[in-house]
């Protein structure tokens, strides 16, 4: 391998990746990435002196400039308002009918910001600690550390714009901590955060389009990207109300589409997340860096049959009271859960984490509730031959603190849960079980944000420096708006200010193949005439994905899954059913595109994972354990980020290595025993 | 559970559009409306006939997209989203009638998914408080009272899904368009522009072919996040004050 760092490793490990290269023969190795771009000095110095070098385009150039943005979420919706207050010319896209509805609208719990209102000692320098430590040490430090500085002015953007925070009675702004976080530093709108700093940022940016500066297209979908002379200049779009496929051309493309959970199928995403935007960027030279790093939530609804197309999140807060457990016997699986005796239940976290117990971390939560159901102890309806649900138990706390304390706490989340499955939490234990929440791999990008191809740049969930290999509650949000109003609004303009670039005429041969290689997926879905459905695959591909790159991954599984998947890709190439024509509305075509994308991906994020063999973070490798089953992780070895350039079709992914150096945080093992 | 569906098709915003009827079999009680219209898909799929066209995204109740009328109501017999509605609120052997909202504003684009996009150009022209990215003061500078931030909190749960106008008889948008009236007005940052909010927003309410309130309540008893009438006091009486200004 081509990085000298990799050497230092410990040849007696027995985990030494020179001897175990799991991944060898599915990948090519690449060169280390040398620079990230960052300015030099210490690490509190660094975002100051990037602002001030960056070049500046003056105003009255700027309305000459044109920006194209894909996705209109926190990042992009508030990325694309501050833009165009500051005189650009923007368009922005998405997929829904409105910016309003992005998938960042359902964030429950909070948003951080380093503001210390409570006088607890909270502080940049803190904020940036935790945010590094709960990644498990696999994020960039540079760009955390900016993260955090930039985390207060959030909340004054936010609060200016009238976004409605939780008060005290004083009129001051209430926070609350999270996560096992030990300040209080989560603002906060009841159980609607992410909802309501999405309407923030929706109106600014409705405020521009009324004021002419940005053209929003709603139910536009991106289906490609046209890179003109090794820079992007622009993408092809789907307009899914007429069909028609538009181009359109600009100095610089910014891609802020979300992530892409929903290569799991179940997951609690929306219905719509995808990874087309950056998976076609990535085919056209945009790395893709640690796709395999993927957040399972503890406490989702579980499944509840084979027709389920989405999991719903029960906010973390109530493992706060609730006791989790399953049956000590696998008989006592289907009796109701009152008639089992205290002595007959097995309070696992509890009984393995003692210290801990029911607040462990969200990835052990999760990954123990799987070992308890895959020993046949699992509770709730069986689905494919598995009860998958341990039981979230508030019998304890309502006897101790009385029921309407309970309702005061989580009254909307236990209404929430009753609705859904129709039985009542006061009575009878909840059940929950863990689910795909959020990927933390996405397109790699520079410390501007900017990708590999000179002209794209990508912000929120669609990049992936700022949370490693595991995200705290609470700063998904935070980055997204971070990126969005702050950073990538100062490093833009530095690229922006070499131009006016080249003008480009649609007939120009890059961006007739774009257009052509778009219509040619798009016949051949229409004409393909197979005989099954999309979701069908998309499920199957999703239980793959699921089994063997979910919440714990071994070499065997994970090349089980690539050869699964590949030969699931091919049938679906041959035999997807995709009715209708290509005029007009069609969803079976929008989600065919997706999901041809989602078994790309899906192969790649096994290999990913096949080539990290440590355990870090939400993922969890088998071969990577301490004597009593915990995560081990190997800093010695794999302390880098994994970016993987597109080669080809058929070909090997190449696997270039970035190198994490940690100047003001020292590595140190995770433990909650 | 077996089901009788009668469902609004239509091929285009052109287009004559009518009611067919469809039966489903093995409906769990469990699931969501939207997942007994996934599996009718399905099985139109399977049939060889085109699946039918709805809106839908997050179906947690949270985004808006999901927008039905189920037996002449919105959002179907419980006072929720479409995607939060479960099939045990139904018998099993019942026919149930599935069609888009219907508004003069909301024209139909396909089936059941119709286009909103008004609601956003409402937005557009005024629903949103004027400050720039990073010209804002600390955010402990202005106190906000407690109460006026939990009612402007209430009030912008707004899903902006619709379900109001399709309730209304006169196909209003008074409650969405009082709900952001009263967000920004609840709040001292929303001050400055609240004349010409009101007056700018009720005209394009008005100019995208909106009814106006005669004060019957549909609104907000289909209102799955249950903002109140009251709301639209609020907003007629900013409309008076504003035209009293001037506006
Ligand atoms: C249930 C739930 C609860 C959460 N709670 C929290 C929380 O409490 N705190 C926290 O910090 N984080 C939370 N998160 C995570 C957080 O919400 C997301 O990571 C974040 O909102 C992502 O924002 P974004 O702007 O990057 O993307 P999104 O909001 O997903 O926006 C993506 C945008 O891209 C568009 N798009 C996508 N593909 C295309 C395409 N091909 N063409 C055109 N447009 C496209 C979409 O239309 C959309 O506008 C939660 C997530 C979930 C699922
Ligand atoms: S006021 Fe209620 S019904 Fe009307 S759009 Fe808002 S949430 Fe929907
Ligand atoms: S699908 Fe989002 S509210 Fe129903």
């Amino acid at each position: 391998m081509s990085n000298p760092a990799l050497k230092t490793s410990d040849p007696s490990s027995p985990d030494d990746p020179q001897q175990h290269d799991d991944a060898a023969g599915y990948y090519v190795p690449g060169d280390p990435i040398a620079d990230t771009k960052a300015p030099g000095g210490p690490v509190e110095d660094k975002w100051d002196t990037r602002q001030f070098e960056a070049r500046i385009v003056n105003p009255a150039n700027r309305r000459k400039v044109s920006v194209i943005m894909v996705g209109t979420g926190l990042a992009g919706g508030s990325a694309a308002a501050t833009l165009g207050e500051a005189g650009y010319q923007v368009k922005t896209f998405c997929y829904q009918d409105s910016p309003r509805r992005a998938h960042s609208i359902a964030a429950q719990g909070g948003i951080n910001a380093a503001k210390n209102y409570k006088g607890d000692g909270d502080s940049v320098h803190r904020l940036f600690y935790d945010t590094i430590k709960g990644g498990d040490y696999r994020s960039r430090e540079t760009n955390v550390f900016r993260l955090a500085q930039v985390s207060t002015n959030i909340i004054d953007q936010c609060v200016a714009q009238g976004v409605p925070f939780a008060r005290e009675y004083g009129g001051l702004l209430d926070n609350r901590s999270f996560g096992g976080v030990q300040v209080s530093r989560t603002f906060y709108a009841r159980g609607q955060t992410g909802q309501q700093l999405l309407l923030g940022a929706y109106q600014a940016l409705e405020r521009q389009i009324g004021a002419g500066t940005v053209q929003q297209y709603s139910r536009h979908e991106m289906v490609e990207l046209v890179v003109v002379d090794g820079r992007a200049r622009g993408v092809i779009v789907r307009d899914m109300v007429t069909g028609e496929l538009e181009t359109h051309l600009a100095d610089v493309v910014v891609l802020a589409s979300g992530g892409y959970g929903n290569v799991f199928f179940l997951s609690t995403n929306a219905m719509g997340c995808n990874v087309t935007a950056t998976w076609r960027a990535h085919r056209k030279g945009a790395y893709m860096a640690n796709p395999c790093y993927t957040q399972i939530h503890p406490t989702c609804i579980p499944v509840s049959g084979a027709h389920q197309s989405k999991l719903t999140l029960m906010s973390e807060s109530l493992r706060n009271d609730g006791r989790i457990w399953v049956p000590k016997d696998a008989k006592d699986a289907d009796k109701d859960p009152r008639e089992i005796a205290e002595d007959d239940r097995d309070y696992y976290l509890e009984r393995i984490y003692p210290s801990f117990g029911n607040l462990v971390p969200r990835d052990i939560a999760s990954r123990q509730a799987k070992n308890m159901c895959d020993e046949g102890r699992g509770v709730g309806p069986e689905v494919e031959g598995v009860r998958r649900g341990v039981y979230l138990d508030f019998s304890e706390a309502i006897g101790r603190l009385g029921r309407p304390a309970i309702e005061s706490k989580y009254g909307n989340l236990f209404d929430m849960y009753a609705r859904i499955t129709g039985e009542d939490p006061y009575e009878v234990p909840m059940r929950i079980y863990p689910a795909v929440h959020y990927v933390m791999g996405g397109l790699w990008v520079d410390y501007d944000l900017q990708s590999t191809i000179p002209g794209l740049f990508v912000a929120g969930e669609a990049n992936f420096s700022d949370h490693g290999a595991n995200r705290l509650g609470a700063s998904a949000l935070m980055q997204g708006l971070a990126d969005g109003y702050f950073v990538l609004p100062n490093t833009i303009r530095d690229y922006l200010a070499d131009s006016p670039f080249e003008k480009i005429e649609e007939s120009h041969p890059a961006v007739v193949e774009a257009r052509e290689s778009a219509e040619a997926r798009i016949n051949h879905f229409l004409s393909n005439k197979g005989t099954r459905s999309v979701d069908s695959y998309h499920r199957e591909l999703g239980n793959i994905m699921w089994e063997y790159c979910g919440m714990e991954r071994t070499e065997d599984g994970l090349k089980k899954a690539i050869d699964l998947i590949r030969t699931l890709k091919d049938d679906f190439w041959r035999n997807v059913k995709v009715l209708g024509t290509g005029d007009g509305v069609n969803q079976s075509l929008e989600k065919a595109g997706r999901v041809a994308d989602f078994f790309e991906l899906g192969e790649l994020m096994c290999i990913d994972a096949l080539n990290r063999r440590e355990s870090c973070g939400g993922h969890f490798r088998g071969e990577s354990q301490t004597e009593d089953g915990e995560a081990l992780r190997h800093d010695d070895q794999y302390a880098y980020v994994a970016a993987w350039e597109w080669a080809g079709e058929g070909e090997k992914p190449v696997l270039h290595k970035e190198d994490l150096v940690y100047e003001a945080v020292k590595m140190a093992a995770r433990s909650y025993k | 559970m077996k089901l009788t569906l009668k469902i609004w098709r239509q091929a285009g915003p052109q287009a004559e559009g009518g009611i067919r009827t469809y039966d489903v079999d093995e409906i769990s009680e469990d699931m969501s409306f939207l997942e007994m219209l996934d599996v009718l898909n399905e099985q139109l799929i399977n049939d060889d006939e085109e699946p039918i066209v709805f809106d839908h995204d997050c179906r947690e109740g949270i985004c808006g997209s999901c927008d039905l009328m189920i037996n002449g109501e919105a959002h179907g017999p419980e006072v929720t989203t479409t995607c939060q509605l479960h099939m045990r609120s139904f018998r099993d052997g019942e026919t149930i009638t599935v069609e888009p909202w219907r508004a003069a504003a909301f024209p139909i684009i396909k089936d059941l998914m119709v286009d909103r996009s008004a609601f956003d150009r409402i937005i557009a022209r005024g629903g949103f408080v004027s400050v720039n990215t990073g010209a804002a003061p600390d955010a402990h500078a202005t106190p906000v009272p407690k109460e006026s931030a939990d009612r402007a909190f209430d009030v912008a749960t707004c899903i902006g899904c619709g379900a109001c106008v399709a309730a209304c008889p006169n196909g209003s948008a008074s409650l969405f368009l009082g709900a952001k009236i009263t967000h920004l007005g609840e709040l001292p940052q929303g001050q400055a522009e609240r004349d010409t909010r009101v007056a700018s927003m009720v005209a394009q309410h008005d100019h995208e072919g909106f009814g106006g309130c005669t004060n019957i309540g549909e609104c907000t008893s289909a209102c799955p996040k249950g903002i109140p009438l009251d709301v639209i006091s609020q907003l007629n009486k900013d409309l008076r004050t504003a035209i009293r200004h001037g506006h």
